[in-house]
């Protein structure tokens, strides 16, 4: 006995939806037998996880607040993976936004008026823009691998921020302590909610998937992005610029992710440190997958990775798990869905007898 | 003293490129049979671990090393059953590889931090490696660095003088004739992806047991990363991976000390140094686009699924 894959004529769409849920289920699973290996009740664990954390007002709002840097993100990456441009350093792009961000807030620090936080919008903008210019640049100047060259520049982006906290913009009264100097008041992100961190930019997250989902899926502009990925040729013979989609993909998805940078510091955080680089630039990747390239998609795949960083701190806290656990079961999560999609494009038959 | 001086130099340039070596030899075979794994990064974190955590629970430095190669292995054959088997997007398939193997390399060494190990022993010949400059240079290593340079001979000799070599090569320019051959596409390909795990699996262990012999979370700090971008330095071929490898090594050991020189320049600059050479390298390489098509594997990347 044994599988047989057989390619569909065409894309199956039920499976392009089921496959995530797919994964999600198999996802739980796993981490339940993880528990059980790691000697706890897996089913007390999973709520642990998976249900306590929005159990209560304050925590059910946080879930929107980790989710929008994700899904600001992974839009943005989205645009670009379904050209097959493959920006994987919205990380750095992330950071890029935060660190422009917090110039004009540190510059502009003796205004205590909101034109200050206005300001930093486009700076943040700006700041991941640039970032992810320059793997377009490359790419389309010299054809270098803009994998390659956006990961790279995730490190040194890195390490601007390390240099920058270390140095010029170490807080003169922190006692040392490698961070910048909390933002005045006027730099920070509007709260909406009170007895919640939710911040303007939860809101702006959300005007960004009805933009991107008009943009991706009822304009010319997110065909074209479309062809480009699936038929590059085609593309080419209808005259489609493949340089003005590169360049398009990764300033939009640098400038969403600078966006993000930009939210996260004059948000939640309210200063800049070396602990603001968490990741969201990859997990988002893990994101848009999740969500099927699709901005609607993208919001729920945004809440459930969001879910899984507030389930891996009440795991830390409540089971004394190690903080690795949100990464393995986000890997865990991406290779079920890798697998599952097989389901789209083939049929799996279980032939008995011999092979043919 | 001035020769103490070059030979601590060199035997530092040796450490800094023989990770980059191992890694960087696994994944041009792995590429060379048509597949893309980008997954080098996570492998190598899980191949630290699991050499580091043998190596210091059995006191046997050999055991380390076996399962570092096989806890490479075991990733790399996630990523062939999931691209190969279930036909799932090789690019995406390689991240998702990397964040995994953080993640799980990180619990898996929770409990290692800060637990020193004894570094990987040299080979120590009687009266050669007495021999000035020379004796420590070449007679002095340890067993990953010999092992470094007998793959890049090895991978060589396979690649281009043997039929498997030949095989996997045809596999790799164009699947859909070899596969009309008779040869086993599949097959080929899955044991390509275990050799790089492998592979990847000793540049952790290297770093774990002999570069720096203890265990820290992301230790591999992009080592993963540069060298999928040395095989493209390299154009797949073995040799100028060596150079490559041996060129970035250095590129490493000059930032140490250009931070001992006192410049003036802050640390974290300096430490940029090897992300913007390989960012250099890359676009040198590669803006020659004739040279590129001429030597990448046709097939690199590309999924492949025997129609009927």
């Amino acid at each position: 006995m044994h599988l047989e894959i057989i390619a569909r004529g065409e894309r199956s769409r039920t499976w392009a939806y089921l496959s995530p849920v797919l994964a999600i289920v198999l996802t739980l699973v796993t981490s339940a037998f993880i528990f059980a290996f790691l000697g706890k009740d897996p089913l007390a664990a999973l709520k642990v996880m998976w249900i306590d954390p929005v159990l209560t007002k304050r925590g059910f709002a946080e879930l929107f607040v980790k989710a929008a840097p994700l899904v600001m993100i992974a839009i943005g990456l989205a645009l670009g993976f379904r050209a097959n441009v493959w920006n994987i350093g919205a990380e750095g792009q992330f950071i890029m936004g935060a660190i422009f961000a917090t110039g004009v807030a540190l510059y502009f620090y003796e205004v205590q008026n909101w034109p200050v936080w206005l300001a930093m919008i486009p700076a943040g903008i700006l700041g991941g823009a640039l970032w992810g210019a320059i793997p377009a640049f490359l790419k389309l100047r010299f054809n270098a691998n803009e994998i390659l060259t956006s990961l790279m520049l995730t490190y040194v982006a890195s390490l601007i921020l390390l240099y920058l906290v270390a140095g010029p913009w170490k807080d003169p009264d922190g006692y040392g302590f490698p961070q910048s100097r909390m933002f005045s008041d006027a730099a920070n992100s509007p709260r909406l909610i009170s007895g919640t961190r939710i911040h303007v930019g939860v809101f702006a997250s959300l005007g960004i998937v009805i933009l991107g989902w008009f943009l991706l899926q009822k304009s010319m502009l997110g065909f074209q992005l479309k062809v480009l990925g699936q038929a590059p040729r085609a593309a080419a013979f209808a005259g489609f610029s493949t340089r003005g989609l590169t360049w398009l993909s990764l300033l939009v998805g640098g400038g969403l992710a600078g966006l993000a940078g930009m939210f996260e510091v004059a948000g939640p955080i309210g200063q800049l440190t070396p602990a603001l680089p968490t990741g969201y630039g990859f997990t988002a990747i893990i994101v848009a997958f999740l969500g099927r390239l699709h901005p609607i998609g993208i919001l729920f795949g945004g809440l459930v990775l969001a879910l899984s960083y507030l389930g891996g701190e009440k795991a830390q806290i409540a089971l004394g798990l190690p903080a690795a656990v949100v990464k393995i079961n986000q890997g865990i999560l991406l290779f079920y869905l890798l697998a599952c999609d097989l389901f789209i494009r083939y049929r799996v038959k279980i032939a008995t007898g011999r092979a043919a | 003293m001035e020769s103490a001086v070059l030979v601590s130099i060199l035997l530092s340039v040796i450490a800094a490129s023989t990770p980059l070596l191992l890694a960087g030899i696994g994944e041009l075979v792995v590429e060379r049979s048509g597949v893309l794994n980008l997954g080098v990064e996570g492998m190598m974190l899980v191949g630290a671990i699991a050499g580091f955590a043998v190596t210091y629970s059995s006191g046997s430095a050999s055991l380390g090393i076996l399962a570092a190669a096989l806890g490479g292995m075991a990733m790399a054959l996630v990523f062939a059953f999931l691209t190969l088997t279930l036909q799932a997007n090789q690019v995406a398939t390689g991240l998702a590889l990397t964040i995994f193997g953080i993640g799980l390399a990180a619990m898996m060494g929770a409990g290692f931090v800060g637990h020193p190990v004894p570094k990987l022993p040299g080979l120590d010949l009687p009266l050669l490696s007495a021999i000035p400059v020379i004796g420590p240079l070449v007679f002095g290593q340890d067993f990953l660095v010999y092992f470094s340079i007998a793959a890049v001979i090895g991978a060589s000799w396979f690649l281009y003088r043997s039929h498997g070599g030949l095989v996997l090569r045809a596999i790799g320019d164009s699947h859909d004739a070899a596969h009309a051959i008779g040869y086993p596409v599949i097959r080929i390909r899955y044991l390509a992806c275990l050799f790089g795990g492998a592979m990847s699996g000793l540049a952790g262990a290297y770093l774990s047991l002999s570069y720096t012999p203890m265990w820290a979370e992301d230790m591999s700090a992009g080592r993963g990363w540069i060298a999928l971008a040395l095989v493209v330095f390299a154009t797949w071929r073995p040799g100028r991976l060596l150079l490559g490898a041996y060129l970035f090594g250095g590129i490493t050991i000059l930032q140490f000390h250009v931070q001992t020189m006192g410049l003036g320049i802050p640390p974290q600059f300096v430490s940029m140094l090897p992300y913007l050479a390989t960012i250099l390298v890359l676009c040198a390489i590669s803006s020659d686009a004739t040279r590129i098509r001429l030597n990448a594997p046709a097939c690199l990347g590309r999924p492949f699924h025997a129609a009927g």
